[in-house]
C-alpha cells in the first residue's frame, strides 16, 4: 500500500484548498470592478447578496464538519494505526438524532427566510416607491434587444437607458423563440417567449454603467447579444430622451426588417449608418408603431400607418400608448 | 424458474391461472409481474399526455374546437365495442383457466379481435371525417394534443390485435403450451389496460369536450 | 443537408461531410473548425476500422458474436455497458477539453466558431448523461446486482440483451453523427421552439431526438428488469432488509428508471412529431405552448439526476464499509434516505425554471421542497464518515475516490441548496455556477461512484485486479482536476458569466477561464492514466491474478465466488441468514460452504434478438433523421419480425449438468488451498491471490 503519511498530507491540502475556494467568493463581494450582484446597483441586487451570505453560513453548519472531520478520520483511523476498532458498533441514537435533527433545523430555518424573500423579491411584484413606474417594453430579437419605452414614445437598441432612484417595470415578450433578459447588477433574469408576456421590477440606485445581456442560448449570435444598462439621474434622462426623438430614426418597416434578421444590434447601427443621438453608441427610434409591443406578443399586425411623418406625432403616440395601457 | 427464492410466495397479479396449470402458473409470476411494471411506465406516458391535452384545450388558434368536431355517437359505439371485447377476452381467460377446451378459448378470441379490429375501422372512420371537416392535427395546438393521444391508444389496439395473431400463429405450431398461456395473461392484461385508458380518454375528451 | 431530397438518400447530402464547408467557403474560421471536425470523424472511421482489422487479425469474431454480443449472461452484458460507457467518457471529455480550450482562448473570439461550440455543447451533455452516465451504472449494477442476491441472472436476460442493443444503437448513431454532420445545437435539454423546424430545420436536432429516445427506451427495460429481479429473485433468506445497500439503491434506481423515463419519451416524442408531422404541441404560434416541453422535460430530468446518483450512493456504501472493515453505520437510515430521495425526486422539477414566470408562492413550495431533499443525503454523508469512525480505514484507490466524494460532493450539495433559493437563483440560473453545480454532482458523486464501483469490481469481472499506482494517478488527478476545472466556475457564474456561451468579452473573467483549461488539461492526464492502467493492468495479469475470488476481504455475497465468474454464479442458491451474508459466513469460520449435493443449472441460450434490435434501431434512428423513409420502415419491420418470431421459439435453455458444477466447485477450493491468505496491507499488491486472513471476532486482518 502506498506511504500512509504522504496521502493524508495530500488529503489535508485538498480541503484546505477547497476551503479557500469557498472563502475567496465571499471576499469578492469587496471589489468594486466585477459585474454582477457582487457588485450591487440597486437594493434587489443588494438584498439577494445578502441572501447568498447567509445561505452559505446556515449551510456551513452542516458542510464544515463534513470538511473538517473527514480527513481526521481518514488519518486517526487508518489501518496501520492504534485508534480503537469496533467491527460491529453501526448504530448510536444520540448520534442519529443530531444527524438527522441538525440538518432539519437549519432547513427550517432556510425555509422560513426562503419563504419570505421569495415573495418580497418577486420579479413581478411592482417596487413601492413614491414616483411612479417607468415603463419598458423589451423585446427579444435574434440577438438583440429592443427597448420601447411607450410613455416618451421612443425606442433604443444596444443600450437601456434608466433614471435612478425609480422603479422600472418591465414588460417582456420574444420575438424569436426562448431567451432570458438579464440585468444582474440591478436583479432577477426573467425568461422571455414567444407570444407570452413576462414582467420584471427593477430599481437602480446609483449611477453607472451595467453589463445586461441574454442568458439562454438561442443560436450563433448568442453570446454577442449584450447591451449597456447606463443609469442617470431624472434631469439627464429626460434630456437624452429628448435627443432621440429629435435625432433618432423612424423605426419604419425597413428598420424593423433589420430587427426581424438575425442579427447584432451593431450590425444593425451600420445598416441604418448614421450617427446616433447621445449616449452613443446604440440605435436609437424617435418614432414607434402604436402598440407595436403588443401586435409583436399578440402575432397580430403592427399598425405602419399610424407612424406620422412629423414629431408632434410623438407625443400623440405617447399619449395613445399610456391610454392602452391604461386599458390593459 | 425456481420457487424457493425469498420474493416468490405466490401473489399473482394477473389471472390466476391456478394449480392444474401447475407449470405455466409458476413461470406466469415473474413474467406477468413484469408486464405489470411495464404497464406501469405506459400509464405514466398515457397519464402525461392526458396532462398535456387539458392544457391545451384552449390553443385552439381560431380553428374548431372540440365542440365542432367530436361527435358522441361514434365515441359511443367505439366505447361499447371495446368494452365488449374486453368482456369477451375475459370469457377466454376463464375457457383457459376451466381448460375449457380449445375450440371455445380460439372462439372468445377471435370474437375479441373482430371487436378490437371493429373499434379500430371505426375510429379511423371518425379521425378520417373530423379531418374532412378541418380538424386535422397542423391545424392547431388542441388538435396536436388530440391527435397525440388518442392515436396513441389506437396504436395501442392495434398492436394488442397483432399480438394476438401472433398468438394464434403460436398456438397453430407450438398448440396451447406454457409460453403461450403466459402470452395469453399479459395480453389480457394490456387489452384490459387499453380499456379503462378509452374510459379515460371518453370521460376527458369526448364527454369532456361536449359538455 | 441537400434542399432537393431523393428516395434513397433522403435530405442526405455531400454537405454532411465535416469538411465540406472548408472547402466550399475557406475562411480562417471555417478552416479550423473543419479541420477539427474532420479530425473527429476521422477518428470515428479509423476506430472502426482499426477495432474490425484487429480482430479478424487475432481471429475473434466468433468469440465476440458467440460470448459476447449474442449473450444474455447478466455479466457479460454488464461489461459490454461498460465499455460502451467509458469509450463515450473519452469521446466527451476530449469535447469537454476543447470548450474549455476555447474559452481559455475565448476574450474577443477564440478559435471554434459559435456553430461548432454550439453542437460540442450538446454532444458533450447528451453523450455524458446517456451514453456515459446511464450505460455505467446500468453496466455496475447489471454484473453485481443478481451475485449480491445470490440470484443466477436477471429476471429477464433477452430483455437485458435488448437494452444492450438500444444503448449501443444510440451510442452509434452519435458517432455517426460525427462523420455525417451537424448534430444538433440546442443543448442536452432542446427546448423548443429553438429545437422546432423554424429555427433547426436540419438533421441535428433529429439526430439527438432519435439518440435520446434510443437510451430512453433501454433504460426503461432496464429499470423494468432490474426492479422485478430485486422482488422475484432473492436467494431464500435475504429479506429486503437484509440485502446490500448497493442493491437498494439499485432497486430505487429502477423505480426511478420506470416513471422518470415516459415522461422524456413523451417530450420528444411530441417534438418529432411537431417536426415530423407539422403537430404544434411546442411551437409558439397556432396554439402550441412550450411551457409543456419544460414541465414535461424536468418530471424526467429531476428523476434522472437520482437515478445518475444513487447508484454511486450504492457503491460508495459498498467502499465505506469494505475497507473500514466495519459494519456500514445506520443501515436502516440510509435505506429510509435513499426511498426518500427516490420519492421526493419526483416533487421537485420545478426549481430547473424558477425564472420562466410562475407566481412566487409556487417558486418558494418547489425550493423549499428541493432542500428538503438535502437532508436524507446529508444524513448519508454523515453515515459514511461513522462507517469510518472505529473502524481501520485502507486508503485503497476506491477510497480515495470515495474520500474525495465525500468532500467535494458535500460543496456540490451547498451550491445545490444556493441554486434552490428562487431569489438567488434568479441571479445564477443558466449561468457558469449552474455548471459547476451540477458537474460537482456528477464528477466527485457520480462518476468517482462509477470509477470506485470499477475498480473495486474489475477483479471479480475478470480475474485479475486494476495496477494501484496508475490508479492513484488518475484518481488524484481527477480530483485536483476537477477542483481546478470546475471551481473557478462557481466565480464566473456569480460574475454573470452565462452557460453555453462560445466567447465573452469582459476580461474580468479571463483567468478563471485560463484556470479552468488548465483543469481540464489534468482531467485529460487523469484519462490518460485510466487507459494506462487499464494497459499496464492486461499486460501483467497473470502477476495480478485474484482467482480466489475475495481480494478485498469482502462482505456481501458476490465475493463467495471464483474470480472470473462462473456462469451459472452459484452452483447452489446460498442461503442467507443475515446482513453482510459473506462476512457472516466468514466470522462462523466456514467462508465456501460445499454444498451437500450439485443439481443441474438450467442457463438461457445465446440469442441475436439484442444486436438486431439494436442494429434496426440505428437504422431507424439513421433513416428518420436523413428522410431516408424506406431505410426507417424496412428495420422496423425488421425489429418488428423479430420480435414476433421470437414469440414463436421454445427451447430457450440448456442444462448444465451436476457433474460439471462440480468439477468446478472443486477446483476452485483446490486453488483457494494452495493460496497464501493475506492481510489487509498487501491487498493491492501481487501477493493477493483473492484469499483473505479470515476476520478475528469480527475484526479484518
Amino acid at each position: 500500500m502506498n506511504s500512509p503519511p504522504s496521502l493524508y498530507r495530500r488529503a489535508a491540502f485538498r480541503w484546505l484548498l477547497s476551503l479557500v475556494a469557498v472563502s475567496a467568493f465571499t471576499l469578492l463581494s469587496g471589489c468594486d470592478r466585477l459585474p454582477g450582484f457582487l457588485n450591487p446597483g440597486g437594493p434587489i441586487a443588494h438584498a439577494q447578496r445578502e441572501h447568498l451570505g447567509f445561505v452559505i453560513l446556515m449551510v456551513m453548519i452542516v458542510v464544515l464538519p463534513v470538511l473538517v472531520l473527514t480527513p481526521w478520520l481518514v488519518w486517526r483511523y487508518r489501518y496501520s494505526g492504534q485508534a480503537s476498532y469496533r467491527p460491529r458498533w453501526s448504530f448510536s441514537k444520540l448520534i442519529d438524532v443530531l444527524i438527522w435533527g441538525v440538518p432539519v433545523i437549519v432547513v427550517g430555518v432556510l425555509s422560513v427566510v426562503l419563504w419570505q424573500k421569495t415573495i418580497a423579491l418577486d420579479p413581478y411584484k411592482p417596487i413601492e416607491s413614491d414616483k411612479t413606474p417607468l415603463e419598458v417594453q423589451v423585446i427579444g430579437f435574434d440577438w438583440k434587444w429592443l427597448f420601447i419605452y411607450p410613455d416618451q414614445g421612443v425606442a433604443t437598441l444596444g443600450r437601456l437607458i434608466l433614471p435612478t432612484d425609480r422603479p422600472v417595470s418591465f414588460t417582456l415578450t420574444s420575438a424569436t423563440v426562448m431567451q432570458t433578459f438579464f440585468i444582474p447588477a440591478l436583479g432577477s433574469q426573467i425568461d422571455v417567449m414567444n407570444r407570452m408576456v413576462t414582467r420584471l421590477h427593477l430599481i437602480a440606485e446609483r449611477e453607472g454603467d451595467f453589463m445586461g445581456r441574454n442568458i439562454q442560448y438561442n443560436g450563433e449570435g448568442f453570446y454577442k447579444q449584450q447591451f449597456t444598462t447606463q443609469t442617470v439621474s431624472q434631469n439627464r434622462f429626460d434630456t437624452y430622451i429628448d435627443q432621440i426623438r429629435t435625432q433618432g430614426h423612424t423605426l419604419d418597416q425597413g428598420a424593423y426588417a433589420l430587427l426581424k434578421a438575425q442579427n447584432t444590434w451593431k450590425d444593425v447601427a451600420n445598416a441604418l449608418s448614421d450617427d446616433p443621438p447621445p449616449p452613443a453608441p446604440m440605435v436609437a427610434f424617435s418614432q414607434v408603431p402604436d402598440g407595436l409591443f403588443h401586435a409583436i406578443a399578440r402575432h397580430q399586425p403592427v399598425d405602419w400607418a399610424g407612424l406620422a411623418e412629423s414629431s408632434d406625432a410623438a407625443s400623440n403616440t405617447s399619449e395613445r400608448a399610456i391610454q392602452e395601457r391604461n386599458t390593459q | 424458474m425456481t420457487t424457493h427464492t425469498a420474493g416468490a410466495s405466490t401473489r399473482h397479479p394477473g389471472l390466476n391461472l391456478g394449480e392444474p396449470h401447475e407449470e405455466a402458473h409458476s413461470a406466469n409470476e415473474e413474467l406477468v409481474f413484469g408486464f405489470w411494471v411495464f404497464m406501469m411506465s405506459d400509464f405514466i406516458i398515457f397519464g402525461l399526455l392526458f396532462a398535456t391535452y387539458v392544457t391545451m384545450l384552449g390553443g385552439t388558434a381560431g380553428g374548431p374546437g372540440p365542440s365542432d368536431l367530436l361527435e358522441m355517437k361514434g365515441a359511443f359505439i367505439e366505447t361499447m365495442l371495446l368494452l365488449a371485447s374486453s368482456f369477451t377476452f375475459g370469457m377466454a381467460s376463464l375457457s383457459l383457466k376451466y381448460h375449457q377446451g380449445t375450440a371455445k378459448l380460439i372462439g372468445w378470441l377471435v370474437v375479441t379481435l373482430l371487436l378490437g379490429l371493429g373499434f379500430l375501422a371505426h375510429e379511423l372512420k371518425d379521425f378520417h371525417t373530423m379531418i374532412s371537416e378541418g380538424g386535422y392535427p397542423s391545424r392547431s395546438g388542441y388538435l396536436s394534443a388530440f391527435f397525440s393521444l388518442v392515436p396513441l391508444h389506437g396504436l395501442h389496439v392495434a398492436g394488442a390485435c397483432l399480438w394476438m395473431l401472433a398468438i394464434f400463429g403460436q398456438m397453430a405450431v407450438h398448440r396451447i403450451d406454457t409460453q403461450v398461456k403466459t402470452g395469453l395473461t399479459r395480453l389480457a392484461i394490456l387489452w384490459h389496460f387499453l380499456d379503462i385508458v378509452w374510459i379515460v380518454i371518453f370521460s376527458l375528451v369526448y364527454l369532456g369536450g361536449l359538455t | 443537408m441537400t434542399d432537393e431530397s431523393s428516395f434513397l438518400l433522403g435530405r442526405l447530402g455531400w454537405d454532411a461531410l465535416p469538411f465540406w464547408d472548408m472547402i466550399q467557403n475557406p475562411t480562417r474560421e471555417s478552416i479550423i473548425n473543419g479541420i477539427i471536425a474532420s479530425g473527429a470523424a476521422g477518428m470515428v472511421v479509423l476506430g472502426a476500422l482499426a477495432a474490425a482489422a484487429l480482430i479478424t487479425w487475432y481471429g475473434k469474431w466468433k468469440v465476440l458474436w458467440c460470448d459476447w454480443l449474442t449473450s444474455v449472461d447478466h455479466k457479460k452484458i454488464g461489461i459490454m455497458f461498460i465499455v460502451i460507457a467509458l469509450l463515450m467518457l473519452l469521446r466527451a471529455v476530449i469535447e469537454a477539453a476543447f470548450m474549455r480550450a476555447q474559452q481559455a482562448f475565448g476574450l474577443g473570439g477564440g478559435f471554434l466558431s459559435p456553430e461548432h461550440y454550439g453542437q460540442l455543447f450538446t454532444t458533450h451533455g447528451t453523450i455524458m448523461i446517456f451514453f456515459m452516465a446511464m450505460p455505467f451504472l446500468t453496466g455496475l449494477i447489471n454484473f453485481v446486482m443478481p451475485l449480491q442476491i445470490g440470484a443466477r441472472d436477471l429476471s429477464f436476460p433477452v430483455l437485458n440483451s435488448v437494452s444492450f442493443g438500444l444503448t449501443a444503437a444510440g451510442a452509434a448513431l452519435m458517432m455517426i453523427s460525427l462523420v455525417l454532420a451537424p448534430f444538433s445545437t440546442g443543448g442536452w435539454t432542446g427546448y423548443p421552439p429553438f429545437t422546432e423546424l423554424q429555427a433547426n430545420p436540419g438533421p441535428g436536432v433529429d439526430y439527438w431526438i432519435w439518440g435520446v429516445t434510443l437510451s430512453t427506451l433501454s433504460s426503461t427495460f432496464s429499470g423494468i428488469n432490474f426492479a422485478v429481479t430485486i422482488y422475484k429473485k432473492r436467494a431464500p433468506g435475504m429479506t429486503l432488509m437484509r440485502m446490500p445497500l448497493f442493491c437498494w439503491t439499485a432497486l430505487c434506481t429502477s423505480i426511478l428508471m420506470i416513471f422518470g423515463m415516459p415522461p422524456l419519451t413523451v417530450a420528444t416524442g411530441l417534438l418529432a412529431l411537431d417536426r415530423y408531422l407539422d403537430f404544434h404541441m411546442f411551437t409558439a404560434d397556432l396554439g402550441g405552448n412550450m411551457m409543456n416541453y419544460i414541465n414535461l422535460f424536468w418530471a424526467f430530468g429531476h428523476p434522472e439526476v437520482y437515478i445518475l446518483i444513487l447508484p454511486a450512493f450504492g457503491v460508495f456504501s459498498e467502499v465505506f464499509s469494505t475497507f473500514s472493515g466495519k459494519r456500514l453505520y445506520g443501515y436502516t437510515a440510509l435505506v429510509i434516505a435513499t426511498m426518500a430521495i427516490a420519492v421526493l425526486s419526483f416533487t421537485v422539477w420545478l426549481h430547473h425554471f424558477f425564472t420562466m414566470g410562475q407566481s412566487a408562492h409556487i417558486n418558494a413550495v418547489f425550493g423549499i421542497a428541493t432542500m428538503l431533499i438535502g437532508i436524507p443525503t446529508g444524513v448519508k454523508i454523515f453515515d459514511w464518515m461513522l462507517t469510518m469512525y472505529r473502524g481501520r480505514v485502507r486508503l485503497t484507490v476506491p477510497m480515495v475516490y470515495a474520500v474525495g466524494f465525500l468532500i467535494l460532493f458535500s460543496i456540490g450539495g451547498l451550491s445545490g441548496i444556493i441554486l434552490a433559493t428562487p431569489s438567488i437563483d434568479y441571479q445564477i440560473h443558466n449561468s457558469l455556477f449552474l455548471v459547476a453545480h451540477f458537474h460537482n454532482m456528477l464528477i466527485p458523486g457520480l462518476l468517482f461512484g462509477m470509477l470506485a464501483g470499477y475498480t473495486y469490481w474489475f477483479s471479480k469481472a475478470f480475474g485479475f485486479q486494476l495496477d494501484a499506482r496508475w490508479g492513484y494517478r488518475a484518481a488524484w488527478s481527477w480530483i485536483v482536476g476537477f477542483m481546478l476545472a470546475f471551481f473557478p466556475l462557481y466565480a464566473l457564474g456569480l460574475l454573470g458569466m452565462p452557460r453555453r456561451t462560445v466567447a465573452f468579452f469582459d476580461p474580468v473573467y479571463l483567468p478563471w477561464t485560463i484556470a479552468a483549461g488548465l483543469g481540464a488539461l489534468i482531467i485529460l492526464y487523469a484519462i490518460v492514466c485510466l487507459m494506462a492502467q487499464l494497459w499496464v493492468s492486461i499486460k501483467r495479469r497473470d502477476a495480478l491474478a485474484t482467482p480466489g475470488g475475495d481480494p478485498w476481504d469482502g462482505r456481501s455475497l458476490e465475493w463467495d465466488t471464483p474470480s472470473p465468474v462462473p456462469e451459472y454464479n452459484f452452483p447452489v442458491l446460498p442461503q442467507v441468514n443475515s446482513h453482510d451474508a459473506f462476512y457472516r459466513q466468514k466470522c462462523d469460520g466456514a467462508p465456501h460452504e460445499s454444498p451437500a449435493r450439485y443439481e443441474p443449472i438450467t442457463i438461457p441460450k445465446n440469442t441475436a434478438m439484442g444486436v438486431i434490435i439494436g442494429v434496426s434501431g440505428t437504422a431507424v434512428g439513421f433513416g428518420l433523421t436523413w428522410h431516408m423513409w424506406w431505410l426507417a420502415l424496412a428495420f422496423s419491420a425488421v425489429a418488428l419480425v423479430a420480435m414476433i418470431a421470437r414469440g414463436f421459439a421454445r427451447n430457450t435453455t440448456w442444462t448444465l449438468d451436476a457433474e460439471a458444477i462440480e468439477r468446478q466447485q472443486r477446483a476452485w477450493a483446490h486453488q483457494l488451498e494452495q493460496f497464501e491468505p493475506i492481510t489487509r496491507q498487501w491487498e493491492q499488491s501481487e501477493a493477493n491471490r483473492g484469499v483473505p486472513v479470515p476476520p478475528n471476532e469480527g475484526a479484518i486482518q
